[in-house]
């Protein structure tokens, strides 16, 4: 792979789900690359299939679904949608990682945090069982928990919102990704805890040199973050660009629709 | 200068504390006013009280101390009856719009519940009312016989709205009403109580963490951190001219779709800050 290469190459993916009778396509045939180390984020309101996007580069569908998948995600040249579920898995957390927007509902919460992180470790590297500990707690502090050391020892309900993302954080980067896929990271978090989750994704990616697939409905949390930017509607991405071309000047009027419709921090009412 | 429609005084909540620890108090003598067709903002972080103060003023949590002055009758002082018959006049509008409405009634029956319990609408005019309300709301009449879960999550915010308005309240707290809606619902239903308020005259309290959405409804706004009001004016005010660090600090945070200035802000947020900041937010201590 050469430089340059796309990390991902998606062609043509569409996704299908089958309920009863009905087919609901999802995903309707998009296109679009993340090349290494670059920062990409997708756009759309709810139903957009910006998720779905995301899940179907892993294979995997919204809990108690089946989806029908085509077209190719090609990483590093390998068609991940042609791999057996064995092979497919040792991407998935791997290779591609994620973070999700409900930091409560991903952690288990009768485990420890760290037995957690080991998990990941133990089935995806060849790690001694100190060496495993070890890492854990690195991986804690790594992600600005104080006090790693002690905390590795707590269950999920010790933590705040915004601890419990860092913790998710944690996992997903243990075995050091190519790739990190956040799907509304900071959805259920405040403004401050946001903005905090947000620059430990920046530095995050500076340090390991990931790439980062950053999916959310807020242009605000997205303009900070990447480099380019794909807007989705109904399946389909509408438009694409680099981020501060997309700012300035929307193509798509629906990209300028959903502009127009974030609240500025410049207008105020008057008295009443 | 009205007199304010809701006045509250030094309002205190606790909580009992956990494990047997001492009581916390999750609001620690908060005051303001709101004038009759007011806004007033309340933003602060998750923990910071702001929805157990919307809660306090309605009475829904017990009032540890101060007092709550709504049309100028303290509702501290009140019980039973008296206190059921001021709830007319004041409403309460959720953040979840999926699960505050009753999924096995229809929108009519939803919006009947409150005409009944108050008898604001003589007996046999309250289907008429019931579509008035839905008009108001600009929703269609039509769909009154429809169950909720037959509706966007928009929609069934306005059937919220509507039940909210439908006893003529003359003060409606609103707790995160449009945070789990899509932008574009968002910027609508912020427009839609605007006009409603502009229509009715009605005040409200409207509770968010979102800073930018506030300051496209509120005329005032009060900042929350650890159950007290640590700065609170008119809105151009607060907003341009902070005067609590606090205040300056959940501005810098906001995130902002222009992305020159986003990526300013976040380089902004120093990494050893960033860590103290989240072990102070919400984490154990001890």
């Amino acid at each position: 792979m050469t430089a340059d290469a796309p990390l991902l190459e998606v062609r043509d993916l569409a996704a299908r789900f089958v309920a009863r009778a009905e087919t609901v396509e999802a995903v309707r045939g998009i296109s679009f690359d993340i090349r290494p180390g670059e920062a990409v984020g997708f756009v759309g309101e709810s139903g957009c299939g910006k998720s779905v996007t995301a899940r179907a580069i892993l294979r995997l569908a919204p809990e108690g679904s089946t989806v029908a998948l085509s077209g190719s995600v090609r990483y590093r040249g390998q068609d991940l949608l042609a791999l057996s579920e064995r092979a497919i898995r040792a991407v998935r957390g791997r290779r591609i990682a994620m973070v999700f927007q409900d930091p409560m509902t991903s952690l288990n919460p009768v485990m420890t945090v760290g037995a957690q992180i080991e998990d990941m470790l133990r089935e995806h590297t060849d790690l001694s069982r100190t060496a495993i500990r070890e890492r854990a707690v690195e991986l804690l502090d790594q992600v600005g928990i104080e006090n790693a050391r002690a905390r590795v020892h707590d269950h999920p309900h010790q933590f705040s919102g915004g601890m419990r993302q860092r913790v998710l954080i944690a996992i997903a980067i243990s075995c050091n990704p190519d790739l990190l896929i956040a799907d509304e990271p900071t959805t259920a978090l405040d403004v401050i805890v946001q903005a905090q989750i947000l620059r430990l994704l920046l530095r995050l990616r500076e340090q390991m040199g990931m790439s980062l697939m950053l999916i959310t409905h807020d242009f605000g949390v997205v303009a900070g973050m990447v480099e380019r930017v794909n807007v989705m509607y109904r399946g389909r991405i509408v438009e694409t660009g680099e981020v501060d071309r997309v700012f300035a000047a929307p193509a798509h009027p629906y990209t300028r629709a959903l502009l127009d419709a974030v609240p500025r921090l410049a207008i105020a009412r008057g008295p009443a | 200068m009205t007199a304010p429609l809701v006045e509250v005084r030094d309002l205190a909540v606790a909580f009992p504390g956990r494990g047997g620890g001492p009581p916390v108090r999750a609001v620690d003598g908060v005051s303001f006013d709101i004038r009759p067709g007011e806004t007033l903002g309340l933003v602060g972080q998750s923990g910071s009280g702001k929805t157990t103060t919307g809660r306090a003023v309605l009475q829904l949590e017990p009032v540890q101390a101060g007092s709550v002055r709504l049309l100028g009758q303290d509702l501290t002082r009140m019980r039973g009856r008296a206190l059921r018959q001021m709830r007319r006049h004041m409403q309460f509008v959720l953040q979840n719009p999926y699960s505050s409405l009753h999924p096995r009634m229809t929108v009519e029956q939803i919006l009947r519940e409150p005409l009944v319990v108050h008898r604001t609408v003589p007996a046999g005019a309250e289907r008429a009312r019931v579509a008035e309300l839905l008009e108001l709301v600009r929703l269609d009449p039509a769909m009154m016989r429809r169950y909720p879960h037959e509706f966007s999550g928009g929609q069934r915010q306005r059937i919220v709205i509507a039940r909210a308005l439908a006893v003529h309240p003359a003060f409606v707290v609103c707790d995160e009403p449009v945070s789990a809606l899509d932008v574009r619902t968002q910027a609508q239903i912020v427009g839609l109580l605007r006009d409603l308020q502009e229509k009715l005259g009605v005040s409200y309290l409207f509770i968010a963490h979102d800073l930018a959405i506030v300051r496209e409804v509120a005329h005032r706004v009060a900042v929350m951190v650890g159950g007290r009001i640590v700065e609170i004016g008119e809105a151009a005010q607060v907003y341009d001219a902070p005067a609590h660090p606090y205040t300056r600090m959940l501005l810098d945070a906001v995130a902002v779709p222009d992305p020159a200035v986003q990526r300013a802000r976040l380089g902004r947020v120093p990494p050893d800050i960033e860590g103290r900041a989240a072990a102070a937010g919400g984490a154990r201590t001890g």
